[in-house]
């Protein structure tokens, strides 16, 4: 009886030590998230005025497809896409906000690159916009492409990007001498440019098309058809949060797989009778994809809802005000493009 | 013993707590650039820097490493401090003299200078300078030529290139001058001791500095090859100057700024100086027949830059220290190349940073050990 006893005991023992450890385990939040929910706001960085990526109206409203991103990752974690707080940087105070711990989400057209990844305490957790670095040049000058650029040449951009390393291998693969005047805030730069300083403006191509808008007469510019760099542009978070991680990555990856099963901020809440089980996956109708972040299962559709898919968020922020109407290669790889993720399931 | 005590517990206590704060940080900084995965170290000085910068001093390109590209910025920053505070003296010196003017118009224009240009915020005034020219000056192929074959165009001053044979006999030869010069003037002050005869060596200075050189050129084998700029087409609409040295507007810029700005209060420094002195001095020195420019020069000067020369000094580590809004225009100095570019290329914050600082102090410092020397150095010698 006692032998008997004390099996019993190690055995109600180790039944309450694994259930203690599955109850951590189900309740194990992030940090971050934790800090968030407590807030009641996520606290996003995004650019100084990028038009169609992060730009703030008279108001003081945001807007753009990095701002999309925060939204969504807000519509999740705490019901409204509204309760966002940003943060705007200048490329050289980006990183070094979010390390420290001021944002918790870079959402500020940043190129993802093997260094900024694996060096100084960040994670890219996918890619929102596939962009190239490009030129600008006044239409005056007669030049059509990058192949008519001369010894002497005066090219205007932003420091601290890779725009900065890129001019430098295309000038030098060519042999050709240039001279780099390179400013701080963006605004410098176009204005600088469009002063007559500099005989073209580098950057990627996404930000020529949105700076071109505020150019004294757009008219008067074109973007040269050469795409000299991969410039995959993404969110960012820091290092060693592996749950709001995916957090931020998921809520992006819902906005495209959303687009990809013609689901749409009016017509999420009738796709939960569909007959599909992938799309009533993405609007909480089945299974228990939100659990796995900590998170109720509506977190999906809330997305969908609030902030809408990847082309409606492309539609009103891109392509609308005629910064790219054209969405080469941010397509649906079913349409074309290389936009494809992961499923969610 | 007990009043020793009194004296030295405080400063302990202080000195801990120093330390303590100080170390609390390190110890924070440390913690969480390991939790976040983040190396501290210098090694990254010896990489490759692959990126390029618009004006440098000393040859620099992309494959140089980071720790040459902190010397151009460095050197950037020494040479546009060190115009700025030429120029500022110049303009202080003028300014302050002219604020005592007995002429109406002459002590009102520099009232109104001082007042204007003290009291906007100097940021302003440099994004007014930079774009204001950007906006006044000329495309290179409208430019018209200025003394010469120098041209002031919206891309920067272009002026003639240079290129010397046997340099360095050249410089030789004014250095000769130059002893020369100190060898005569010990020589005409014995003999203004002795004799109580002015001998004219300004005058002889100047010949002799003009002479030396010119000397060099003719028997030392110096000879310059001026290259005169000629307009190149870049396109249809771009035009540059080459061959010519050309000076970026940004520096143009920055430099007008900073030396307008930190001459208003260098200025009010030479203005108290002047005033600092009194009025009996100058009244006997024209009483033993001194000359106004000797009054000036051998009463009034001497002792006014006692009182000129410390408010001065902190003017000189202002204008060094603000030189760092550089970055605002493009210029490359060391905030902008070093702790601009390079510290994003390579995310290395806290060391970037820390040598930056390192570097502002250095150079604050040596400008007040230079300035303090002479301040010792013309100060009252008490025998």
């Amino acid at each position: 009886m006692f032998k008997y006893l004390k099996q019993l005991t190690s055995f109600l023992a180790m039944v309450a030590v694994l259930f203690a450890f599955t109850t951590e385990a189900m309740a194990k939040k992030s940090k971050t998230l934790k800090n968030t929910q407590k807030k009641g706001f996520v606290r996003c960085g995004v650019s100084q005025g990028l038009p169609g990526f992060s730009n703030a109206d008279a108001s003081g409203n945001w807007t753009g497809v990095d701002v999309d991103v925060c939204r969504a990752v807000a519509a999740a974690t705490l019901g409204d896409a509204n309760k966002v707080k940003f943060t705007p940087l200048s490329a050289k105070e980006r990183f070094t906000a979010l390390t420290s711990g001021e944002i918790d989400i870079l959402s500020r057209n940043t190129t993802w690159t093997l260094s900024r990844d694996a060096d100084i305490g960040l994670t890219f957790v996918g890619v929102n916009f596939y962009d190239g670095q490009g030129f600008m040049v006044r239409k005056s000058s007669g030049i059509t492409s990058v192949n008519q650029f001369k010894n002497g040449i005066s090219a205007c951009t932003n420091i601290g990007t890779t725009t900065e390393l890129n001019m430098r291998d295309f000038f030098n693969s060519r042999g050709i001498s240039y001279e780099p005047v390179a400013f701080e805030k963006a605004d410098e730069v176009v204005a600088a440019y469009d002063n007559g300083r500099c005989d073209t403006y580098t950057t990627d191509k996404s930000g020529l098309a949105a700076q071109r808008t505020k150019m004294k007469n757009p008219d008067e510019h074109i973007v040269l058809p050469e795409t000299i760099s991969k410039e995959p542009l993404g969110p960012v978070v820091r290092q060693g949060d592996s749950v709001w991680e995916d957090i931020v990555r998921w809520s992006l990856n819902v906005m495209i797989e959303a687009e990809e099963y013609g689901i749409t901020s009016s017509n999420a809440d009738s796709m939960k009778t569909s007959d599909n089980p992938a799309i009533k996956r993405l609007v909480g109708a089945e299974g228990e994809l939100g659990a796995a972040f900590g998170l109720d299962n509506d977190w999906s559709l809330r997305i969908i809802k609030q902030v809408g898919n990847y082309g409606e968020s492309y539609k009103r922020n891109i392509a609308d005000p005629g910064i790219l109407p054209d969405r080469g290669p941010n397509q649906l790889w079913t349409k074309g493009g290389i936009l494809y993720v992961p499923p969610a399931r | 013993m007990n009043n020793k005590v009194k004296k030295i517990i405080p400063q302990i206590i202080t000195l801990i707590t120093v330390a303590g704060i100080f170390g609390f940080f390190t110890y924070n900084a440390q913690l969480n650039m390991d939790n976040r995965g983040i190396e501290f170290g210098y090694g990254f000085l010896k990489q490759e820097s692959s990126f390029d910068v618009q004006f440098s001093l000393i040859d620099y390109d992309g494959s140089h490493s980071y720790a040459r590209a902190y010397l151009v910025g460095l050197l950037n920053t020494l040479l546009v401090s060190f115009i700025g505070i030429i120029f500022s003296t110049i303009i202080g010196i003028i300014v302050g003299v002219a604020r005592l003017s007995p002429n109406y118009l002459i002590r009102n224009s520099a009232s109104f200078y001082v007042e204007f240009f003290r009291n906007i915020p100097l940021l302003l005034q440099i994004f007014f300078w930079y774009f204001a020219a950007l906006r006044a000056l000329p495309l290179p192929q409208d430019a018209e030529a200025w003394f010469g074959s120098t041209y002031m165009t919206i891309k920067g001053y272009y002026v003639p290139l240079f290129i010397w044979d046997n340099l360095d006999v050249f410089l030789y030869s004014i250095l000769g001058a130059i002893i020369c010069i100190g060898v005569i003037k010990t020589y005409a002050k014995k003999i203004q001791e002795n004799e109580g005869k002015q001998l004219p060596v300004f005058y002889i200075s100047l010949a002799l500095i003009i002479a030396f050189p010119i000397l060099s050129f003719v028997f030392g084998g110096v000879n310059i090859e001026v290259k005169t700029p000629e307009l190149k087409q870049l396109s249809a609409t771009g035009y540059i100057f080459e061959p010519a040295l050309s000076l970026p507007p940004e520096l143009i810029a920055l430099v007008l700024a900073l030396s307008l700005y930190t001459a208003t209060f260098i200025a009010e420094c030479v203005r108290a100086g002047i005033q600092g002195i009194s009025k009996g001095q100058k009244e006997a020195a024209a009483s033993i027949g001194l000359t106004p420019n000797q009054i000036l020069k051998l009463v009034i000067m001497p002792q006014a830059l006692r009182i000129i020369i410390p408010p001065t000094t902190n003017q000189y580590l202002n204008l060094t220290k603000n030189s760092s809004l550089a970055a605002a225009i493009a210029y490359p100095d060391l905030v902008l190349v070093f702790a601009g570019t390079a510290l994003m290329q390579t995310g290395r914050a806290i060391e970037i940073v820390s040598i930056t600082m390192l570097t502002y102090l250095s150079i604050s410092l040596s400008i007040s050990v230079l300035m303090n020397w002479y301040n010792k150095k013309i100060a009252i010698k008490e025998k």
